[in-house]
């Protein structure tokens, strides 16, 4: 790990990277949206060679007593092992809950929903949205990749029917799950002195930091994430939330 | 009651249509994608890979250790909860019973090969439609195989014997149905997997294990195709 880490670097320092593309490149994107037969809303989609599926499953439930008029929205990434061969079976490693739990924080606090159109009766049901993102092949970039399924996803999906207080999810009613904004989450990596956007998994296992910025569409932020065991300078804090504001605009085109 | 014809308009010996396609996950060391109707599987193969906890080796040959799991939004109906459970962990084991009869692992001994299938949507037929996409990564994968196990499910839906019953078939409420699960070493008729749930006569399983032989050879016959087509040009 450490060779390649210096290699990577000193190409990185040259601005050359092992798949010719520039730093602050994305690789080519696809987005298959409304792509799950089963689920209520869905969407598979590629990165280079990191392809994840998310698929959204919506339940009627009991609201939080500290906000009964309030739908509930729940973000899930599964790490299987089948997409990684450092990833292994068992409960959800602490990879895993961090990011689920950095997507979820970009799609919760942009307000994403109109949480309380997911009221069905205050303070008794409401609806539950759960979106769960699986990676088939992971190839770096998971948070990036897994929050932009998410919101396909979720622009895909229609409400089940209900019928007599219960969920029919064999009749899908033509009403969207609306959304009111778009958050895209971007993660920029360092290594070393040089910062990465759009990592692949061998970038991704070297970097020293990273830093996860989502941003809606009129370009404010809305969460943040810092991990890795290195320090970031305000300048590239500020570099960083630069090319989040920049690279969530040509995301967001896609959808 | 008579069963006429199926929800779905098939043959009574149709199968679902079916793809097939081997190494679609870049980081694994052999894969495939197999979809019948609306189940679709994915199988990765890793390994052979040292093997963990130690007292599990085998000093003769490899381990084939099988991983079951559909994703959380691939039922119809609720969420399914991630994770193993009763259901899954005995589909591992009948899976791997299933494939170990073709597959040579003596090159490989104390080592593991992990084998995971996940499901991003299922119609029934899961174990079937998960021995075809085992087989087809562990080929793409390069093991010595004596041949591709090969997996369709025999049912019967009241009067009528049919292949690979959908879902819907499976919930008919209007009469009695069996779903007889069964995976065959296509080359020698040698069945590996045999299950079933529900009534049926033993004059209908005779029959219908007459019935299959033809069907299994064509699904084979596509598996094969997918590993080709891999290695062509």
């Amino acid at each position: 790990m450490y060779a390649q880490k210096e290699h990577t670097l000193a190409q990185l320092q040259k601005g050359v990277r092992a798949d010719g593309r520039k730093l602050d490149e994305f690789r080519k994107i696809t987005i298959d949206a409304d792509s799950v037969a089963t689920a209520e809303g869905g969407a598979r989609v590629t990165c280079g060679d990191t392809h994840v599926i998310a698929g959204v499953k919506m339940a009627l439930g009991t609201p939080y007593p500290d906000t009964p008029d309030s739908g509930v929205l729940m973000v899930n990434v599964e790490l299987l092992p089948m997409s990684n061969p450092e990833y292994e079976p068992g409960p959800p490693s602490i990879d895993s809950i961090e990011t689920s739990r950095v997507i979820d924080r970009g799609i919760r606090e942009s307000h994403a929903f109109d949480s309380k159109s997911l009221c069905v009766t205050a303070g008794e049901q409401v609806w539950i949205v759960n979106v769960d993102i699986c990676p088939v092949n992971a190839d770096g970039n998971l948070i990036d990749i897994g929050g932009l399924a998410a919101v396909a996803a979720i622009k895909s999906a229609k409400f089940p029917e209900v019928e007599d207080g219960k969920v029919n999810y064999k009749k899908l009613s033509k009403k969207p799950l609306k959304l009111e904004h778009v958050p895209i989450p971007i993660t920029v990596v360092k290594i070393g002195d040089v910062l990465v956007v759009d990592p692949t998994y061998d970038e991704w296992s070297v970097a020293d930091a990273r830093l996860t910025a989502t941003t809606i569409e009129d370009g404010r932020l809305c969460s943040l994430q810092k991990g890795g065991d290195v320090p970031l300078t305000i300048d590239e804090v500020n570099t960083i939330v630069d090319l989040a504001v920049k690279k969530g605009k040509e995301l967001r085109k896609l959808l | 009651m008579a069963y006429k014809k199926r929800y779905d308009g098939r043959g009574f010996n149709d199968t679902r249509p079916i793809e097939a396609t081997a190494g679609v996950i870049k980081n694994a060391d052999g894969s495939a994608h197999f979809k019948i109707g609306k189940t679709e599987a994915y199988a990765a193969v890793y390994g052979p890979r040292s093997l963990h906890p130690r007292f599990m080796q085998d000093p003769k040959k490899g381990v084939l250790r099988c991983f079951y799991g559909m994703m959380p939004f691939s039922g119809a109906g609720d969420r399914v909860r991630p994770g193993p459970n009763r259901r899954s962990k005995e589909l591992c084991l009948v899976i791997q019973k299933a494939l170990m009869p073709v597959l040579d692992l003596s090159a490989y001994p104390n080592a593991v090969v992990d084998l995971f299938i996940d499901f991003p949507q299922t119609d029934a037929g899961t174990r079937c439609a998960a021995i075809c996409a085992a087989s087809i990564a562990l080929a793409d994968a390069g093991f010595p195989m004596r041949d591709m196990v090969t997996a369709v499910s025999l049912g019967k839906v009241e009067d009528k014997m049919v292949i690979d019953l959908d879902y819907q078939e499976e919930a008919h409420e209007d009469g009695d149905v069996a779903d007889i699960p069964l995976a065959m070493v296509p080359s020698t008729g040698e069945i590996t997997l045999l299950q079933a749930d529900g009534f049926f006569t033993a004059d209908d399983l005779k029959g219908g294990l007459a019935d299959i032989q033809p069907v299994v050879e064509e699904i084979a016959e596509q598996m094969r195709a997918a590993v080709r087509a891999r290695y062509e040009g």
